[in-house]
């Protein structure tokens, strides 16, 4: 089973809900927490893994043989994301600008373009304890975040049978949080009772929609602000499966890279809760 | 000889628009007839590379110079490798362009003069 845990507006706490719920679930579980937030990887500050290895992550970028280019420039008209521009037989590449979708290369009528991997960044994996962990990092500077995500997600090297995986996401709802939630078969969307984190919520709303992932709402910082989110959870059916009080103690233990459950028994019986709540709402008991 | 204009509206007393890869019209001024046209910029829309498509446009319009107020990297070796040379004025509009072009008031740059993604950040 695989359950991500997303949010609209960033720093509402999708990692402390991560790893929190994966120290839960290890007790009686197979777990592998993947960090996505490839721009930003912080889970492992809370696990603090044994790293064991990592891989590289490469898109591959084209080159072009002006000797052999006859000046067509249909790889300019194919690519959608002006990587390659075509000026007669003189052909200009933008490798940052390139997704590696090969088609340039597939349509060059005389194969005047060969492809070359360009490194975006990085995977790594170990353990924390015994929960299996893995997390990608995006090369600085590269702003394709979506293939490294798919390559931390792709990663089974040192994932057991069986696991229950659990997918820290990137805030927002652009592509790197849309690859990351993608095939998941529940989200946890992760927000604080503040107009901020509600406007955001409803973005959030929309795309797991789209997506057609089953799922459900965290509301971390309660008792912080208004009703509103209540209010909105309620009109569009979405269940609420946790809620995590607004408590200094339990920011001071963030603030020091603690664990909410081995200090606060309350907060453990909450992740306790809210495990069964997603596989209720998950119709996977 | 042909040159373009980068602008915020479609006729010669528009105000010039100082992003390139994102303004919205390109004015196109022949120099030798004196007539001009008005293309709208379709890269402005893209989610990226908007530089190097508007350079792509420019080299199939055949202009010879592009006047603006700033250009990114990617935007620049385009317009190089397309032999398009850039001139740079702060403001006004369209027309004064034009004329301090032909009185060789203004800068030519070689190489960008601003990061990428400037005129996103001025939309």
């Amino acid at each position: 089973m695989i359950v991500s845990v997303a949010s609209g507006k960033g720093g509402t706490g999708k990692t402390t809900i991560a790893v929190n719920l994966a120290l839960t679930l290890v007790e009686t579980e197979s777990v592998c927490l993947m960090d996505c937030d490839v721009e930003e990887p912080n889970a492992h500050l809370f696990l603090k893994p044994v790293l064991e290895g990592s891989a590289k992550v490469t898109v591959p970028v084209p080159i072009v043989n002006e000797e052999k280019c006859n000046g067509c420039g249909r790889c300019g008209e194919i690519c959608a994301f002006n990587a390659i521009l075509p000026l007669g037989k003189h052909v200009l590449t933008f490798p940052e600008l390139c997704h590696g979708c090969g088609g340039c290369t597939l349509l060059c009528p005389v194969g005047a373009i060969r492809e070359e991997p360009l490194e975006i960044g990085l995977v790594e994996w170990g353990h924390a304890g015994s929960i299996s962990h893995i997390h990608g990092k995006l090369r600085i500077g590269s702003p394709l975040a979506p293939p490294v995500v798919k390559a931390v997600k792709c990663h089974k090297q040192n994932m057991p049978e069986g696991a229950i995986s659990i997918i820290d996401a990137p805030p927002g709802t652009s592509c790197p949080v849309v690859a990351s939630v993608s095939g998941s078969d529940f989200c946890l969307l992760v927000t604080e009772p503040t107009p901020f984190g509600l406007h955001d919520l409803t973005l959030a709303v929309d795309m797991v929609r789209e997506l057609q992932v089953p799922f459900g709402v965290v509301i971390n910082r309660a008792g912080l602000g208004n009703g509103g989110l209540v209010d909105y959870c309620n009109a569009e059916n979405i269940h609420i499966l946790a809620e995590i009080p607004f408590e200094r103690r339990y920011a001071a233990c963030y603030a020091k890279g603690g664990r909410l459950v081995e200090e606060f028994p309350e907060v453990k019986k909450v992740f306790q809760d809210l495990w069964h709540a997603i596989c209720v709402t998950a119709d996977r008991v | 000889m042909k040159i373009a204009v980068t602008a915020q509206d479609k006729n010669l007393d528009a105000e010039f628009d100082s992003r390139f890869g994102r303004c919205k019209y390109f004015v196109i001024a022949d120099l030798n007839t004196g007539e001009h046209r008005v293309e709208q910029n379709t890269a402005a829309i893209e989610v990226g590379g908007a530089g190097v498509k508007s350079a792509q446009f420019l080299a199939g319009c055949e202009v010879s110079a592009v006047i603006t107020g700033h250009v990114g990297p990617n935007a620049s070796r385009a317009l190089e490798a397309a032999g398009i040379k850039v001139f740079v004025m702060e403001s006004g509009t369209v027309r004064d362009a034009i004329k301090a072009y032909k009185e060789g008031e203004l800068t030519q740059v070689s190489g960008a003069t601003t990061d990428s993604h400037t005129g996103l950040n001025m939309s």
